[in-house]
């Protein structure tokens, strides 16, 4: 998610490396590259410009004076001041109340039906709550029926009044059908609207009044620009809402609006959206995109991650022939269905501290497992044990097999031995030594 | 709604008669004048009498460009260009620093602007192809040139590719009873390129004269998504040997820096031909379609300014360059 900031900010870091000392000079450079970085990434420029202004008085106070390398000593303040940005640490919702009441909120297109959906989902399956979704966009062609489709998939219930055009008097009525069949949640879906429009701001700001939320979220595009900073102010005035929604944190955005928005309305991120599946949504730790941002990786989620998916049993079995070098293209092929299972590899790949520059020009996506698996496939079980044997005959042989070509097997035969190292990487020290390393001071160095 | 009426007034200048399009442009010069006189205030005083532009000014003008999200890159290189500009000639006015500046930014745009976009004629149907992430608009967009195209007597059909989102074909079929047009569609969840497939077979046999075909949102780095894209493309002129004949890739205005790189995944997929920007009506400025038509060489065709079915407008880049300085 946050690799392009981190390459930019490496490249600042650079510039420090070899220099003996923090001056004024020096540091005027980096924070340079380091306030463009962050404008790149979509950061406010005044949130960028008071961020390295903090961080350059930091580095030229006493703090110099420390055994520290510049460039080390600078990366340690810009990780406090950026966790400091993001909030401390995660913060979850209040579901005390009977019926909890949830306010959904935010601009056109930035995916609040389909977050409330998930948040459906969540409160059902993990909560164990038994919610009620309530269609409140009247304006937007189909919208009702896109929250009835979605509590259907989820398996929740609506509350809808097609015919009524007055959302503050759906979501009370809704809350009144919430409290005679125990349901013990509300999540209340508003149209989206822009922050400029008087009418429409009035109105959310009517429901909020009249209803009384438990929680008000404010959903975002997490590819937001500048005027993320306009956006949340502004809802902020109206709504006080008491958390952030990131949604569409699955693209390749820098995700600086994350940043903007703890800076100039300090509200919680409480939620991130992570693909358009119902069971993508996940909690936000401040932390932890901290430290993606540094270019650590996000190695918890990682680990988190895989240990969800991955069966641990095959695991442990491929792990014992990593160590034995006797890992094949059949183990090979078992794990290109797990990493399949798991997501997008180049995402998962580039959660490992180090991985994430180097994968990205690496030519590896989930599509091209297709060739993949029938070139192997077309080989004798002796040769996908032991992929040495592996000379030109045999290739050729299995590249008729296959419908490819020799180079096409060569191009796999690399991929196989990149693959494997990074097999290596990923459970060669297993998931506890990394969690220790997260835990720990051990921290990776830029 | 005071900006948005501004968008609606500067930007809605076609299909009118003489007299208005009169109306139209003292309206366009008082706004431009506005926009003028502001801008001239706030910097007049600043470089009065002064032979270069110092860091001060530069620095506004860099907070300018950066907060409508033109990008760093594209900033650097308009006030690169508008210094070199300015050491050339050691005087400088503050009209002349003005328009230089506007200069350098429209000049960054390839397209003429157009007073109206007529569709080519073609001896088949003209076929759209609307591309873009999540949540940017292009259903609403479909909509509106849906509407666009039968006001001038266009014999339009809707194809109703976007059959993953939940209930994404019960709203674009709401927008074709809205403007009445035909749509072709299938069930959710069935193959978008075979939505495409039919719907150009009954536009073929029906001999219309658009085709407008909606496609799912998708973020740019789901390769899977990705290539679907551009397999529906690809079917396409299994029917008409030239479509899609125009690739329109929808921009949010509030998205920021990733529009680049949306820009670029979609061109790679589908070789997307023209941009249009939605949600101008909001507060933000959308400045990097300006790196986006720079580096792509991409015209931005239309401007959406708000959710009624008219509010589509073709894109100046003259008006589009002041409402940056517009505040």
């Amino acid at each position: 998610m946050f690799d392009n900031l981190s390459n930019k900010l490496d490249k600042a870091f650079k510039i420090l490396k070899g220099q003996g000392s923090i001056s004024e000079i020096n540091v005027a450079q980096t924070m340079k590259e380091i306030r463009k970085a962050l404008i790149s990434a979509d950061v406010d420029f005044k949130t960028a410009k008071e961020f390295t202004a903090t961080v350059k008085e930091k580095a030229l106070g006493q703090e110099v004076l420390t055994t520290l390398k510049p460039g080390e000593l600078l990366t340690k303040i810009m990780k406090d001041e950026l966790s400091n940005l993001m909030g401390s640490e995660k913060s979850d919702l209040d579901l005390s109340s009977k019926p909890t009441i949830i306010l959904v909120a935010g601009l056109q297109g930035s995916g609040k039906t389909t977050f409330c959906g998930k948040l459906a989902l969540l409160l059902k399956t993990k909560f164990k709550k038994n919610p009620l979704l309530v269609a409140c966009d009247i304006y937007r062609p189909a919208a009702i029926n896109q929250i009835s489709v979605l509590s259907e998939e989820v398996g929740v219930s609506v509350y809808k009044e097609e015919e009524n055009k007055n959302p503050v008097e759906i979501a009370n009525n809704a809350i009144s059908f919430a409290k005679q069949n125990s349901k013990d949640v509300v999540i209340i879906d508003t149209a989206g609207r822009l922050a400029i429009d008087e009418q429409m701001m009035n109105e959310i700001g009517l429901i909020k009044d009249n209803i009384k939320p438990n929680e008000t979220l404010f959903v975002v595009d997490a590819m937001t620009g500048q005027d993320a900073v306009n956006t949340a102010k502004s809802f902020n005035e109206k709504l006080d809402f008491n958390g952030v929604v990131l949604t569409k944190l699955d693209g390749d955005t820098r995700g600086g609006a994350a940043l903007t928005i703890r800076s100039v309305v300090d509200k919680p991120i409480k939620f991130i959206g992570t693909s358009e599946k119902m069971d993508g949504l996940d909690v936000f730790y401040p932390d932890r995109m901290a430290g993606r941002i540094l270019g650590m990786g996000d190695v918890i989620s990682l680990v988190e991650r895989a240990q969800q998916q991955f069966n641990e049993e095959d695991a442990r079995k491929i792990q014992k022939k990593i160590a034995k070098n006797s890992f094949g293209f059949d183990d090979f092929l078992s794990q290109i269905q797990q990493v399949k299972k798991m997501g997008n590899i180049k995402d998962l790949a580039s959660m490992i501290p180090g991985v994430g520059k180097s994968i990205k020009d690496a030519d590896i996506d989930n599509d091209s497992f297709k060739g993949i698996e029938s070139i192997i496939h077309s080989m004798t079980p002796e040769e996908r044990s032991n992929p040495i044997i592996l000379n030109g005959s045999r290739k050729k042989r299995i590249a008729d097999g296959s419908g490819s070509n020799v180079q096409e097997i060569n191009q796999l035969i690399k991929q196989f031995n990149q693959m494997s190292k990074m097999m290596k990487m990923m459970q060669g020290g297993g998931a506890s030594k990394m969690m220790e390393m997260m835990k720990g001071n051990n921290m990776p160095k830029f | 709604m005071a900006l948005f009426d501004k968008f609606k007034n500067i930007f809605s200048r076609e299909n009118k008669s003489q007299e208005d399009k009169e109306i139209d442009k003292q309206k366009l010069d008082d706004s431009l004048n506005k926009t003028k006189s502001n801008f001239f205030d706030k910097i007049s005083k600043k470089i009065a009498g002064k032979s270069k532009i110092d860091d001060n000014d530069l620095d506004d003008f860099e907070e300018i460009l950066i907060s409508s999200d033109i990008g760093v890159e594209t900033t650097l290189k308009i006030i690169n260009n508008l210094e070199l500009r300015v050491k050339k000639n050691k005087y400088i006015n503050t009209e002349d620093l003005y328009s230089i500046l506007r200069e350098e930014i429209s000049n960054l745009f390839i397209q003429e602007d157009l007073e109206e976009f007529v569709i080519p004629k073609v001896n088949e149907p003209y076929v759209i192809m609307v591309v873009g992430v999540n949540g940017v608009g292009k259903t609403t967009t479909i909509g509106k040139l849906a509407y666009k195209f039968k006001s001038a007597g266009l014999k339009v059909v809707l194809g109703a590719g976007d059959t993953f989102r939940a209930a994404a074909v019960d709203q674009i079929s709401i927008w074709a009873d809205r403007v009445g047009v035909e749509i072709v569609k299938q069930e959710m969840g069935s193959d978008p390129a075979s939505v495409a497939f039919d719907t150009l077979q009954s536009a073929k046999a029906k001999n219309a004269d658009v085709v407008i075909i909606d496609t799912a949102g998708r973020l740019h780095n789901k390769i899977n998504l990705m290539n679907e894209l551009t397999k529906i493309k690809n079917v396409m002129h299994k029917i008409i040997p030239n479509a899609p004949h125009d690739v329109m890739l929808v921009l949010d205005a509030s998205t920021g820096q990733n529009a680049i790189e949306q820009a670029k995944q979609f061109t790679a997929a589908t070789k997307v031909t023209s941009l249009a920007l939605t949600k101008l009506d909001g507060s933000a400025k959308g400045g990097v379609v300006i790196g986006i038509s720079d580096q792509f060489n991409i015209p931005v065709r239309y401007i959406g300014v708000g959710e009624g079915i008219d509010d589509l407008q073709l894109f100046n880049s003259k008006e589009f360059v002041n409402s940056i300085f517009d505040n």
